[in-house]
């Protein structure tokens, strides 16, 4: 059965009512935007993911793949945005197998919001979709009950007044690359410095009918300063009670054990 | 549409009527309602050291998702004889909502000014303390929606942190961190400045082990766990951030330092 599994929905309701309240998603009350300009389209995202007041991630990645020449930054409910682009970027690539043609920017924005129109906004997706097709190059907004705007520049998010404000007050049109990137990078540092829900890092993605350039981490304003003393326990800080020592070979036969490089990856940041 | 906001009735257009006034989806009756609290974020941080005491707060003053001012101190110096409050010897930090923050230190910089005139001298960090209780608990049932600390060196010369609930229920520590992120902070000084769950290497085996002792802690370590503690909220809380305000209370007088933090 394809779609969502609703079998716990009446367990949910019964526990709503005696005052279970909802887990709390994920959000990623961020700051996006797009501008067009001669000769392609540029899209930026700041980089904080908040549960809450709570900052879950201090640099996730709201700049979706959909297509090689097609992107989409997200807002909302982060898990929705994700799962979401990752849905219509599956079905855009079977469509472009099946008719041997590059897909177009209104076909995925079509089949977002109309994806998006039959869950009647319970999918909190809020997307700005950016692309370049054989048709041209395109902007659009999509909103999570269905609604969409195609315009020049775009802003979305809990930043969306913040960044709007740096777009009405500089944009102009016939802007070349440089400008445009400067100009969206500048939209979404207003609202990672003016926005709680925004913060952290500016991911861009430039969008040209040749190729797509991903400046991940484009600009980086907010480095975490360093302590300035350790906080290293001394070995045996740790009360321990009683050990038992459990030699790799040992566990091999209940668990397979693999080798793992140490090096490599991507690393959490901590402290010495 | 524009009649119902008007304060005349008007013939055959929709208007207040008093058998269709508007219901909740229970059936009762919906009332105009003010919530007279809000919430301005925010986080304080008070430790007590052998002779000083250091009381700290960031500056930010948030509502939602917006900030207000990165400007806004939560640090006041309490009870001087001027109003510049140089002599003073007392701090208050307060936070949770700003306004009754305010008020409340007008009202106890008020009480301490009268005490320092009719007495001639100034108050006790113990006086305050219980006074400020008292003060709050005056409001039990519309109280001051604040978490506040005060800071002082007491009658032996040793620093004290008294911190308080909304309406006065208080208790002297050694340290204590409140608002927005104090569920962050608070570990974080359980393990360094009071060095719990800590235990002295190699002293002994199992239940043996002797606990790492307490000792007092020196001015540039306490500033130190300060900057680091408020350092650490602001990467995980959206409403900390902007400056950090530190008062260092010495029986000299009290010393204000002012440092920067993160401002996304």
């Amino acid at each position: 059965m394809p779609g969502f599994d609703f079998s716990n929905y009446n367990r949910n309701l019964a526990l709503h009512a005696q005052g279970v309240p909802l887990p709390k998603a994920t959000s990623t009350g961020t700051t996006i935007v797009g501008c067009i300009y001669d000769g392609g389209v540029v899209i930026a995202a700041d980089t904080r993911a908040t549960a809450g007041p709570i900052v879950a991630d201090k640099n996730c990645e709201k700049l979706h793949y959909i297509a090689p020449q097609i992107w989409c930054a997200g807002a909302g409910t982060a898990a929705d945005t994700e799962f979401t682009t990752a849905l219509i970027s599956s079905q855009l690539e079977l469509h472009a197998l099946s008719t041997g043609r590059k897909p177009r920017v209104v076909t995925c924005m079509t089949m977002l919001k109309q994806h998006l129109f039959r869950y009647q906004g319970h999918i909190g997706a809020y997307l700005v979709v950016a692309g370049c097709d054989p048709t041209g190059t395109h902007l659009f907004t999509v909103h999570a009950h269905g609604s969409t705007d195609k315009l020049p520049y775009v802003t979305m998010g809990s930043g969306s007044l913040a960044a709007m404000s740096v777009f009405e007050s500089q944009w102009k049109p016939d802007l070349n690359e440089e400008e445009a990137i400067k100009l969206a990078s500048n939209a979404i540092l207003a609202g990672v410095w003016n926005d709680l829900g925004s913060g952290s890092n500016v991911d861009v993605a430039v969008i040209t009918k040749d190729k797509t350039t991903l400046k991940r981490n484009y600009i980086t304003p907010n480095e975490k300063s360093a302590k300035l003393q350790s906080y290293r326990f001394p070995k045996g800080t740790t009360a321990v009670l009683n050990e038992k020592i459990i030699k790799k070979d040992d566990i091999g036969r209940y668990v397979s054990v693999q080798e793992v490089p140490v090096e490599g990856g991507d690393k959490m940041e901590v402290d010495a | 549409m524009s009649a119902m906001f008007s304060q005349n009735p008007v013939m055959n257009g929709p208007n207040y009527s008093f058998s269709d006034a508007p219901r909740t989806n229970n059936g009762e009756f919906r009332e105009h309602r003010f919530n007279p609290y809000s919430d301005n974020g925010g986080s304080t941080l008070a430790i007590a050291g052998a002779d000083f005491c250091i009381m700290a707060g960031d500056t930010r003053h948030t509502s939602g998702y917006s900030i207000n001012s990165r400007m806004a101190p939560k640090v006041f110096r309490i009870g001087g004889s001027n109003s510049d409050q140089s002599d003073a010897t007392i701090a208050l930090s307060v936070c949770g909502f700003a306004a009754d923050g305010n008020a409340l230190r007008d009202q106890l910089d008020t009480v301490c000014k009268i005490y320092r005139y009719r007495h001639g001298k100034p108050m006790s960090v113990h006086a305050c303390a219980k006074r400020l209780s008292t003060i709050l608990y005056n409001k039990r049932f519309f109280p001051y929606y604040t978490h506040a600390m005060l800071g002082g060196i007491d009658e032996e010369g040793k620093g004290a942190v008294y911190s308080y609930d909304p309406v006065g229920s208080y208790e002297r520590e050694q340290c204590r961190a409140g608002g927005a992120a104090a569920s962050l902070i608070m570990p974080f000084l359980d393990s360094n400045v009071n060095f719990k769950n800590q235990y002295v290497p190699g002293s002994g085996v199992g239940h043996e082990l002797k606990e790492r002792e307490r000792h007092p802690l020196s001015r540039p370590v306490v500033e130190t766990i300060v900057k680091d503690a408020f350092d650490g909220a602001v990467e995980r809380h959206i409403e900390v951030g902007d400056n950090l305000q530190m008062m260092v209370i010495t029986k000299d007088g009290i010393e204000e330092i002012m440092l920067p933090l993160k401002k996304d």
